[in-house]
């Protein structure tokens, strides 16, 4: 069945096409607003963001294809990105991300069977002042302890 | 301490909300600099002396002057907010604490580029710090001091938030020019430059964050008194932020050309544990890194370029004494090689040779003729491209490779890492 926006995604890229000077500087928005409503941005997704935005369907494909936080493959409820940069790597990332790698049993890109969790280990998230530091959707973690992410973890339901 | 600018409302109860920012004199330099000729407001700034905070310290008010006058073209503004430098947080904190200040700023350089448009491109993982400026621009929208006719006067301006999307390279002022088109984020070749053909195809300017947020100051005390807290060539304050293995990791606003030793050892008060310092990065993980008897002068665009270095985005990483030198330049490489964008050759190639052949050595599996082959791959990365992306690759990695040889060479006689690949 073909893919649609629902009332509230459309709502949301009627106010993107109104905020920006042309249709086509609203494609990153709406490629958002896609993701939030459908998951993973998949070709049939590009497709219909597309059609809405009536680009060119290459012209999309190549957009979602060259941004990192458009996702190509399912991702976990909660999606736990955690830095693996300088600052963060001196101040303890290494042990943090190895902890989450073994609690949760998961690799970067890969996602717990239950589809609550799924891990990365992303480059540096301006975060390098109150490091190791980690994002878990929309949602900054700094300071970070072994105790600390494991509280923060248990913690989502 | 010296005067507070850009960080005297951080921590303030509200201190993003509009009704805290009037109460504390806020607008008055906009509504001041809206009564002014736009080129009066351009002379002001380069009176002030305040240079570019993105990094390259280019004087703001000599940018503002390349915009095309009475051309009758729509001019935009494009704020740069995509902060990924490694190492700098400072536009986070100012989006965060003090939009206002940060916005105010837009509506008086838009109105000395003669712009009619905005654009906010803020980096795609900060979402707060979006939630918090879209909040503050509906504040403004009501109140009309954005659209049509603000403050009462004829001038009209539209500022809007967009996002970034996870790539390192929009930093760079064209890349984001393409990412604000809903382009792929690829760097354009220069000339023309943004003055003439910038975003959608129009004159623009981009201006960092940090660079806006002092404009309010500037039109409210004078280029004069902004000239005076910095030094020569070289005005106002700057937020640094030091990382790494420091008691109080964070972010210090300090005048500019404080020393850089001092900041290090006094405002953030000493290496952790009472370790020996070993390397500095003085402005962000592009900048070539310094030993320690190179750190004691001026953290300012000239001095940090005299000793061979750049002041940057003043992302100061401390590099302690039982940190490898070689795994600290492998995390680094990686990096590189990660966010390339792919466009141009050398840079492609480059970073993810350099990643490949320095992960080799740090494996304790190189060849002592692979030193010199990282050398020669960054010799034949730098000025080879249309953006600076591959030179920010090479000159770290040719500093750590000249400065601390021995430390490669190690590695390939023991056949291992020395220090098991530690950090700190």
């Amino acid at each position: 069945m073909a893919l649609e926006f629902s009332a509230e995604s459309e709502a949301r890229i009627q106010r993107a096409l109104e905020e920006y000077y042309d249709r086509q500087a609203a494609l990153l928005p709406v490629l958002y607003v896609a993701q939030d409503q459908f998951g993973h941005v998949t070709p049939e997704v590009t497709e219909l963001v597309a059609k809405r935005l009536q680009l060119p369907r290459m012209h999309v494909e190549s957009v979602a294809s060259f941004y990192t936080m458009y996702y190509k493959a399912p991702i976990g409820r909660y999606h736990v990105q955690i830095c693996r940069t300088l600052s963060c790597a001196m101040s303890g990332a290494g042990a943090v991300i190895q902890h989450v790698k073994k609690k949760l049993a998961i690799g970067p890109g890969e996602v717990t069977p239950d589809g609550k969790f799924s891990m990365e280990e992303v480059e540096c998230l301006a975060l390098c002042g109150s490091a190791p530091a980690m994002i878990i959707n929309k949602t900054n973690y700094e300071n970070l302890t072994i105790e600390k992410v494991d509280q923060i973890l248990n913690a989502c339901d | 301490m010296s005067e507070l600018v850009l960080s005297k409302r951080f921590g303030k109860p509200d201190s993003q909300l509009l009704a805290t920012y009037l109460a504390d004199g806020g607008y008055e330099a906009a509504k001041k600099a809206l009564a002014m000729d736009p080129d009066a407001v351009i002379e002001e700034v380069k009176k002030a002396n305040l240079r570019g905070r993105g990094g390259a310290g280019f004087p703001a008010g000599i940018k503002w002057s390349f915009m095309p006058k009475d051309d009758g073209k729509t001019h935009f503004l494009c704020v740069n907010a995509d902060e990924g430098e490694p190492g700098t947080f400072k536009d986070r904190a100012l989006m965060r604490h003090d939009p206002h200040q940060l916005l105010e700023g837009i509506i008086i350089g838009c109105h000395a580029i003669r712009a009619d448009y905005a654009y906010i491109y803020v980096r795609g993982e900060m979402w707060e710090e979006k939630a918090i400026l879209e909040r503050a621009i509906g504040e403004l929208r009501e109140k009309n001091y954005l659209g049509q006719g603000i403050f009462g006067t004829q001038k009209n301006l539209h500022i809007a938030v967009c996002t970034g999307a996870g790539a390192y390279v929009c930093g760079e002022e064209t890349a984001m020019i393409n990412s604000i088109e809903g382009k792929r984020g690829e760097p354009r070749l220069k000339p023309p430059f943004p003055a003439q053909v910038g975003v959608f195809g129009l004159p623009t300017t981009v201006n960092n964050v940090e660079t806006l947020s002092n404009i309010p100051h500037i039109l409210k005390n004078g280029g004069d008194w902004f000239a005076g807290l910095g030094i020569e060539k070289d005005g106002g304050t700057r937020l640094f932020g030091v990382s790494g293995c420091v008691k109080k990791p964070g972010l210090y606003e300090l005048p500019q050309g404080t020393n850089l030793k001092y900041i290090i050892e006094e405002v953030a008060g000493g290496l952790l544990d009472g370790k020996t310092l070993k390397a500095v990065i003085p402005g962000g993980s592009s900048c070539p890194v310094l030993k320690p008897d190179e750190i004691d002068r001026p953290h300012s665009y000239d001095s940090m370029r005299d000793v061979g270095s750049m002041a940057g985005s003043a992302g100061i990483i401390v590099i302690p004494e039982d940190t490898c030198m070689v795994a600290a330049m492998t995390n680094l490489a990686h990096f590189y090689a990660h966010e390339s964008c792919g466009q141009c050759t050398p840079c492609r190639e480059g970073t993810h040779w350099l990643h490949l052949i320095i992960s080799r050595i740090e494996a304790g599996e190189g060849e002592m003729e692979d030193i010199d082959l990282l050398l020669e791959v960054c010799h034949n990365m730098m000025g080879t491209t249309i953006c600076p992306l591959s030179d920010a690759a090479a000159m770290p990695m040719e500093s750590f490779v000249t400065k601390f040889r021995d430390e490669f060479e190690e590695h390939i006689r023991l056949g291992r890492c020395p220090k098991n690949g530690q950090l700190s």
